[in-house]
């Protein structure tokens, strides 16, 4: 479990440990994940793919649940878009 | 266009958790061709979320080795968006799958039911399944501040979790009634096997303050939630914290049972002994017929993955374990009832639905979930009021009844590689 991976998000380096999600990279990034049709941000709430607030872009394909999708190294994920 | 995947399986189970699991190796025993199908990358479902790389023993990993030595073909990261005339058509990261079967047991289990206060849409506010799922998805809790709030025996076990991940576990806000909180102890420690995992979590949980007729007024925060104003036993008062878990127990993923046409009753979906739905050569297993937890789902799935192939003995000699622990779907229903308190917490302004950013006055103005739905956008954003729809159940009683293909938001591409075939959609 020591080993790690490195994705970027917003272009800013995270390391998360292998076998996290992205939305545990976005959180650890400090930043949230959405912004909501009325302005507000937005953070994971179910964590197992039902709520879809944790919504991200990930190597540029918008509109993934980053709770249901697992760290690669040097993914490129989009927060708060 | 994406590409089409074309399966074939005697038998196919919808959900890798516990009760998909034990259903699909059943089923394997007869030699059949089984497949496994689960929206997240890996199985486990929710309760072993995780456990396939956990280091030590544990009561997953016989199972998961089970599954490891077995002829069961797991598609991971699919979701199951329609089911028509003994087809499924799913959809994953590159493809659409379409999936014919003999035999289909239904295992999606439950989610948390979520309800509105203002301040609830605030990041750091999650469910309290929620929290778990991302601790063991990796989060770094370790010094934060957590007050974990709402109803059920999860609640219990997330703070004994989070603490156990190093977090400061400030309080533990049960809405239920302290009577009702000691009745569902004591009558869970007479139910066979459970005694032990009740005295853990009391061992777990020790010092912790755990507070009955308490929930939730309020969530403040600057862009995250910063703390928690709560009543307990008629006063309030506020906490400040890092993460605010909550969650209303659960209720179970009903969808797809639905779009089978499966009789429900009361929300649950009806089973025969066998565990056999109202549609025949359809069964469902675990948390969709009642809220039960793992022993049951785990009971359920053998039952329903023997009785699939036409191994009634086997399915049979699994009844007496079942009877069991279906004891602690009444013990559940009994100890922890809404309050009617929770259907006045939401203002005006607070947001129900959290897709489309619709306040509670908006609801207000309709009588019927539909009203709500066609007039206000309620529940018509891409979780398809996975969230609201059970809130807006709860706060106004109105029944939600619809359920259409596509359950869950796909790629158009998806819906036109299906289209041709029976399964595609109608609406």
């Amino acid at each position: 479990m020591s080993e790690s991976i490195s994705v970027r998000v917003n272009g800013r380096p995270v390391t998360v440990r292998a076998g996290a999600t992205v939305a545990v990279a976005v959180l650890a990034s400090g930043t949230t994940c959405r912004t909501s049709v009325s302005g507000q941000p937005r953070s994971p709430l179910c964590g197992m793919g039902t709520c879809f607030e944790c919504r991200v872009a990930i190597n540029g394909v918008p509109q993934r649940r980053s709770c249901q999708v697992l760290c690669e190294a040097n993914m490129e994920i989009e927060a708060n878009g | 266009m994406d590409s089409v995947k074309h399966l074939r399986f005697d038998v196919i189970v919808v959900g890798a958790g516990p009760a998909g699991i034990a259903a699909a190796l059943a089923a394997a025993d007869s030699g059949k061709s089984v497949g496994l199908i689960d929206d997240n990358p890996t199985a486990g479902g929710q309760i072993w979320r995780g456990s396939q790389s956990a280091p030590r023993k544990s009561a997953s990993s016989i199972w998961f080795n089970r599954l490891r030595k077995s002829a069961v073909q797991i598609i991971g990261g699919a979701r199951v968006f329609h089911a028509a005339n003994g087809e499924l058509a799913a959809e994953s990261d590159d493809s659409a799958i379409q999936i014919t079967y003999g035999k289909l047991i239904i295992a999606t289990g439950a989610r948390e039911l979520f309800l509105p206060f203002p301040g609830w849409t605030l990041p750091n506010v999650m469910g309290t399944g929620g929290l778990q799922a991302l601790l063991k998805s990796g989060l770094e809790i370790a010094g934060k501040r957590v007050v974990i709030a709402g109803t059920g025996p999860l609640l219990l076990a997330v703070a004994a979790y989070a603490r156990k991940c190093g977090a400061k576990v400030l309080g533990i806000c049960e809405q239920t009634t302290r009577p009702r909180m000691v009745g569902f102890g004591m009558k869970m420690l007479l139910v066979r096997g459970k005694a032990p995992e009740v005295l853990r979590f009391a061992y777990d949980l020790r010092g912790i303050p755990h507070w009955t007729d308490c929930w939730p007024v309020a969530a403040f925060g600057n862009r995250r939630v910063e703390s928690v104003r709560i009543s307990r036993q008629g006063l309030t008062s506020e906490i400040e914290c890092d993460y605010l878990a909550c969650g209303f127990h659960l209720i179970p993923n009903s969808e797809l049972p639905r779009m089978c046409g499966c009789r429900l009753q009361q929300g649950f979906v009806q089973v025969d002994e066998y565990q056999q739905t109202s549609v025949a050569g359809t069964f469902c297993a675990g948390e969709p017929t009642g809220i039960g937890g793992l022993e049951l789902a785990l009971a359920e799935g053998e039952i329903a993955g023997y009785a699939a192939t036409n191994w009634e003995d086997r399915a049979k000699h699994l009844f007496a374990k079942r009877a069991r622990y279906q004891k602690v779907v009444g013990i559940l229903k009994d100890a922890f009832p809404l309050r009617p308190e929770l259907k006045n917490l939401a203002r005006p302004d607070t947001l129900v639905c959290r897709c489309e950013d619709v306040p509670h006055v908006r609801l207000c103005e309709h009588s019927s979930w539909r009203a709500a739905k066609l007039h206000a956008r309620c529940g018509m954003g891409p979780c398809q009021g996975r969230v609201c729809a059970p809130a807006a159940e709860f706060l106004f009683g109105w029944e939600i009844d619809s359920v259409r293909p596509p359950v869950f938001p796909v790629r158009c591409s998806s819906l036109a590689a299906i289209r041709s075939h029976s399964a595609a959609p109608r609406n």
